[in-house]
């Protein structure tokens, strides 16, 4: 569940705290946009390398190493993934060079994931509700978004307690070959399932309770605005987005693999 | 036998909930771990089966260190009932539901369906055979969790918050059956705030506050002492209460039962009339 962990909020702050939370979803989808952009090792090394500043800056590093290493499964089977059918159909001329393919989709994967690590580390979902509604999406919506965001580390510590609880019936999830190691996980997905079903009910109930939409028209006692800082992490954004353009079309990207030297297989 | 000496455990989140806890529990002993949320109570008790394993210490089951087995084999001697039925029900039908523990450790066909409908029969559960487990009331499915863990027959059964949603009748019931379990030589261990029902089952309690024990003993003792009682953020059972107010007439201070108290009033007041 350490996936999970990296990507729950704790309330600190720092500059990047601090930003608005639209500037920064701006500032990640310009990173995912550039991520997509290329298919090569080097480019998305450097990309892998820029949001360190800002994870430091955050002084989130610690919570940020666990999304990764919470990642490193994902990670694994897409390398694998990507070499084995990359090998079968040949569709490299050397396996350096599919090998160094390989890692690069990986690295897009854990791009893509420590970006988005970073956004939510550092951003409440008040602030992302709120950025949100000022973005004019009708508000169930933004709630129903918020809500999940909200219920993920309380399901995942609920994941938890079932999964203690059907050890301690003589569960043993490593057990058996790979159909039964799934078969396995009925006993717990089960449980989770109605009781988030029965617990999203309560919640109905409870916010209805409380006047839940009464009003059409909602107002809120913080409004976002745009400050310097935030204009600076934009032009950050903008800046990026057009050196990623710019490099896409207009630079010869080096492949590691011509320097290496040849995989004999 | 559990035995734990001197351990401690700390969470991933950084929580201390343990810090130095040394405790043994003998065969066949009624014990009642009580304490305010966050003494660390459930830790410890999750410490008994391997759920958790102590990061400074040990724990031990029966002499076989918990580090050295899987949570699986130790559940084989130690039973564990958790406090929310909803975690751990998930077959289509009572029956299925528990059976699955006794598959999980290997009994053959006979003696799952001989030990189902033995379970079924001890938490009166019988008509509700093939019934879903979803479909039942909070107390029936509280029975089912506790018959599912029951079926296999463990040494040691260890009940979480037994008596949480559950009403005076079914506490009752409840109660009688823990004695029941208790006097056929089975080890209990429960877990709870229920001052009340502590009080009517008389059994070992163990008073644990910021991750230590603080008081063990008989719960005439300690149920009735003020200040472990201030000390621990509990309140002593009402029984208590009136008697403790009740001692400028020469009545004792450390009455729980129900039927002691009649006893001692029934005295009184023959005394008065006589």
């Amino acid at each position: 569940m350490s996936v999970f962990e990296g990507f729950r909020f704790r309330h600190i702050t720092s500059p990047i705290h601090n930003r608005d939370p639209r500037i920064k979803f701006l500032f990640v989808l310009a990173m995912f946009v550039i991520a997509i952009f290329f298919t090569e090792f080097l480019p998305l090394l450097v990309l892998f390398f820029l949001p360190l500043p800002f994870v430091w800056i955050a002084g989130v590093g610690k919570q940020w190493l666990r999304s990764l290493r919470g990642a490193v499964f994902l990670a694994s089977f897409i390398f694998v993934f990507n070499f084995v059918f990359g090998y079968f159909y040949r569709s490299y001329p050397s396996t350096t060079m599919l090998l160094e393919y390989s890692l690069a989709m990986t690295l897009r994967f854990l791009v893509l994931i420590e970006s988005f690590s970073v956004f939510f580390l550092t951003t409440s979902p008040d602030h992302l509700s709120l950025a949100l509604e000022q973005s004019h999406v009708p508000y169930e919506f933004t709630f129903a978004f918020t809500t999940a965001v909200r219920f993920v580390p309380v399901l995942a510590e609920e994941a938890q307690t079932i999964m203690d609880a059907q050890k301690a019936r003589g569960l043993e999830l490593e057990r058996g070959n790979f159909l039964k190691r799934i078969r396995n996980y009925i006993p717990i997905l089960i449980p989770l399932i109605v009781s988030a079903i029965r617990r999203s009910l309560e919640l109905a109930e409870a916010m209805e309770s409380r006047a839940w939409g009464a009003s059409p028209k909602r107002t809120n006692l913080y409004v976002l605005k745009i400050k310097l800082g935030d204009l600076v992490l934009l032009a950050l954004a903008v800046g990026l987005l057009v050196a990623g353009i710019y490099v896409r079309y207009f630079v010869e990207i080096p492949l590691l693999s011509t320097f290496l030297p040849q995989l004999p297989f | 036998m559990i035995e734990v000496k001197d351990i401690y455990f700390t969470y991933p989140t950084g929580v201390e909930a343990l810090k130095g806890v040394s405790l043994t529990i003998k065969d066949g002993e009624f014990v009642a771990i009580m304490g305010q949320n966050g003494a660390g109570k459930t830790t410890l008790v999750k410490n008994f089966n391997g759920l958790l394993r102590p990061a400074k210490g040990e724990a031990l089951v029966d002499g076989v260190s918990t580090k050295d087995v899987s949570v699986a084999k130790l559940a084989r001697t130690v039973g564990f009932v958790f406090q929310n039925p909803d975690h751990q029900l998930f077959s289509e039908t009572v029956e299925e539901e528990i059976a699955y523990a006794l598959r999980n450790f290997g009994f053959d066909g006979a003696t799952v369906e001989k030990r189902v409908t033995w379970a079924l029969n001890l938490l009166d559960l019988a008509e509700y055979r093939k019934a879903s487990p979803f479909m039942l009331s909070g107390g029936e499915r509280k029975r089912v969790a506790l018959a599912s863990v029951l079926a296999w027959d463990p040494k040691v059964v260890i009940l979480d918050e037994p008596t949480i949603g559950q009403d005076h009748r079914q506490k009752e019931n409840l109660r009688q059956f823990i004695l029941q379990l208790n006097e056929q030589g089975k080890t209990v261990v429960i877990v709870t705030h229920d001052v009340e029902f502590v009080a009517e089952c008389n059994p070992r309690v163990v008073l644990m506050k910021e991750g230590r024990i603080i008081a063990d003993g008989e719960a005439k003792r300690i149920l009735t002492d003020t200040t472990l009682a201030l000390e621990a953020s509990i309140v002593p059972p009402q029984i208590a209460q009136i008697f403790q107010g009740l001692t400028f007439l020469g009545f004792p201070s450390d009455v729980i039962d129900v039927s002691e108290a009649k006893k001692l009033l029934v005295e009184h007041f023959r005394g008065l009339r006589s």
